[in-house]
């Protein structure tokens, strides 16, 4: 079941297109990345979620139905350039904003408290928001996104702005998340944490989607069919040699490349003729793919 | 609606439990009863303490030798001859040359260390001119004691006549003091407050907190909340001056009257006569419906004004760059202000004023203004009805240009764009 489908949307600006007819369909229950450049319609798509603007053409299906305004109370929303009131007290903010999302005072109330608690802020909560580290702000900016338990989190960049450390705890939490039913839309353009939360991935740029699926798949899609192997012995004639390098006392490390062969075929053949030490699958990384695919896609 | 309640009420707590807000509304009737105080003390010092001046007259015509009728505060010293360094220390010297007639009255002359003042030039040429007439009409036969019973001393009393035909007290001076205050009152509150909108909504979108926002509520919800909160804030801290202010200038002329009767006992009966009709027409005016009236300016033209301060705060990144948005939007208050004082004083049911107690921008002022004075009611009720429904075209205005400009950052928009924002989707 998808959570959210988005349908041959497109949204234009005076001077550019910032959408033009993206489709996706974010299941329920994943952490799905919305991956691309910085400028090429992430933020747009999102805003368009988050019922901030209207899409020109094209519709948006929250849980099978047209987005309409009682979808907000299910969302919610870490915007990229993100802030909350200063000179406001932290307990107060948090009461409010859970407010604002449809929590009544006494559950905003319970639900910050627990947050708090879990977070190690609660000698904090009657401080001004300016008085808080910056790392503290942004976990107190993180409480406020999840405090009304959103159908769909939609996170904007949100580890920018964390050190290590808190970027872990904030990663866990994301993962805790998931794994009780949130559907978690993860914008970035950074690729390192891709690969170790996103199960589902779209790419964008320049306003059109180049492509989108489950992570694995893409991967085994963008796969060149490229192999390591550490063997001893000879190489048999069928192996393309790409790249091969003595590294101790007859074993040789060597990578290669196969068309139209499955791994164990591969593994059966080459035992006739050596002894494996090590073999594994080259698999493109996200990054990789990334970069690849928006050259690709710039140069057509 | 539950939405714009929760951000008024959000924008009002914020701002009422402010350091910065208790301490004006404190502050600020002290300021105002110590600006009466100064007023009053200066008022009454003017009056009592007014020192004579004594200048030095010498009349080479012998036209008028020791016979110039003496205005209020000055005294005559008749000299023969100018001299460097007389006795008395003089204000200055009127000089009558020989040739002077009155027929041809020329060349007076008056000398003085400092410019005279107005006031002083006014009374010498009236002593000249009364007593040259004086001296015409002796010549021509009457008798002194004649003109001594020509003097009459008129006291202006004002009636109006009201809608019933009755004719009452005439409130000039209290309706001239009522109308000042009232546009004075309105000018600084829209002022005041209408930045104050402005500064928020700038706050909101420069710390990024809007975005967040306006996923859980609708731009125009945001903005309402936020000028209807501040509307909240500046009707509390009005409410708390006036209570203060009554109750400090209270005390204030009490101290004034004690003091006063003290010194002089009842040697001012001019004084008690002057306040008594003030204070008998002042009784008599219908307290309720200029509250209820002003009020309704009050809320309206400060509503009016804060949406486009608010559109304003939407479209800019900082602070300096109000600036040219704001002048277009302050004109019509600056000028509503300016003409205020010449409306009471000149005409205020002329066509001008009628005008511009009709016209939306400027009759929050123009219209109190004019109240004291009983303008037609049917003026009245369609300054009214206009002014809701500019209110309400000017804020779905501004509440395009405010969805728009708080999501658009970099750089500062053109009127253009800002015309392009309104009619967008």
């Amino acid at each position: 079941m998808d959570l959210l489908e988005i349908k041959e949307v497109s949204k234009f600006y005076a001077t550019h297109k910032a959408l033009d007819r993206v489709s996706l369909a974010v299941p329920q229950g994943c952490i799905y990345g919305l991956l691309g450049p910085n400028g090429a319609g992430k933020t747009s798509l999102i805003r368009i979620l988050n019922q901030i603007t209207a899409p020109d053409t094209g519709e948006v299906l929250f849980n099978g139905e047209p987005l309409n305004p009682s979808h907000i109370y299910h969302i919610g929303y870490l915007p990229e350039e993100r802030g909350l009131y200063k000179k406001q007290k932290v307990w107060e903010q948090m009461i409010y904003f859970g407010q604002l999302k449809g929590l009544p005072v006494a559950e905003a109330k319970k639900r910050s408290q627990e947050w708090l608690e879990k977070f190690d802020l609660v000698s904090w909560k009657n401080k001004k928001v300016e008085e808080l580290s910056k790392g503290m702000q942004q976990k107190v900016q993180f409480i406020i996104t999840v405090l009304h338990q959103p159908q769909l989190l939609i996170l904007d960049e949100p580890f920018t702005g964390f050190d290590p450390i808190n970027a872990e705890i904030i990663k866990e939490e994301i993962k805790s998340l998931k794994s009780k039913g949130t559907t978690i839309l993860y914008s970035t353009h950074r690729m390192e944490s891709v690969e170790e939360i996103c199960d589902h991935i779209c790419l964008i740029n320049k306003s059109k989607k180049i492509l989108d699926g489950p992570v694995k798949k893409i991967k085994a899609e963008n796969s060149k069919n490229e192999f390591e192997l550490i063997y001893e012995g000879n190489l048999p004639g069928w192996v393309t040699e790409v790249n091969s390098e003595l590294i101790e006392d007859g074993y040789h490390k060597l990578i290669f490349k196969v068309d139209n062969m499955n791994r164990a075929e591969i593994i059966k053949r080459l035992a006739n003729d050596v002894n494996i030490w090590s073999f594994r699958e080259i698999v493109p990384t996200i990054h990789q793919i990334f970069i690849d695919k928006v050259k690709e896609f710039n140069h057509a | 609606m539950r939405k714009i309640w929760l951000i008024t009420k959000r924008e009002y707590l914020s701002r009422v439990t402010k350091k910065t807000f208790i301490v004006m509304t404190i502050l600020g009737p002290i300021l105002i009863a110590l600006f009466y105080a100064v007023i009053i003390g200066l008022a009454i010092n003017q009056k009592t303490g007014e020192r004579t001046k004594t200048i030095g007259v010498v009349d080479s015509s012998g036209l008028f030798k020791n016979q110039l009728e003496t205005p209020e505060k000055i005294q005559f010293v008749y000299f023969d001859t100018e001299t460097k360094q007389p006795e008395i220390e003089l204000e200055g010297w009127l000089i009558i040359p020989q040739k002077f007639s009155l027929d041809q009255p020329n060349d007076v002359i008056f000398k003085s260390d400092n410019t005279p003042t107005l006031d002083l030039q006014s009374k010498l040429t009236n002593a000249i001119a009364v007593t040259g007439k004086n001296q015409k009409l002796l010549k021509k036969g009457l008798r002194q004691s004649f003109l001594d019973s020509l003097r009459v001393e008129v006291n202006l009393k004002t009636l109006e006549v009201n809608e019933t035909g009755d004719e009452v007290n005439s409130r000039a001076e209290l309706n001239f003091g009522l109308g000042a205050a009232f546009a004075f009152i309105i000018y600084f509150f829209i002022f005041l407050y209408g930045v104050q909108v402005m500064r928020g909504v700038m706050e909101e979108k420069t710390n990024r907190i809007v975005e967040i926002i306006v996923s859980s509520v609708k731009p125009f919800q945001l903005m309402m909340g936020k000028i209807l909160g501040i509307a909240m804030v500046g009707l509390t801290q009005f409410l708390i001056w006036i209570l203060l202010s009554g109750v400090l200038t209270g005390i204030i002329s009490i101290a004034f009257a004690t003091k006063m009767g003290g010194m002089e006992d009842a040697a001012q009966p001019g004084m008690q006569s002057a306040m008594g009709p003030i204070m008998d027409a002042f009784m008599s005016l219908n307290l309720g419906f200029y509250l209820i009236v002003f009020v309704f300016y009050f809320l309206f033209g400060y509503l009016l004004y804060s949406s486009m301060f608010a559109a304003i705060g939407s479209a800019v990144d900082s602070e300096s760059d109000t600036q040219q948005f704001m002048l277009p939007v302050t004109i019509p208050l600056i000028i509503s202000f300016a003409t205020s004082f010449s409306i009471l004083s000149s005409d205020p049911h002329g066509s001008m004023a009628t005008f511009m107690s009709i016209f939306p921008l400027t009759s929050p002022i123009i219209m109190m203004v004019r109240l004291p004075f009983n303008p037609p009611v049917w003026e009245l009720v369609v300054s009214m009805i206009t002014l809701v429904s500019s209110f309400m075209l000017f804020t779905w205005l501004a509440g395009r240009i405010y969805k728009v400009g708080i999501l658009m950052m970099g750089k500062k928009p053109t009127y253009k764009e800002l015309f392009k924002w309104m009619l967008m989707k």
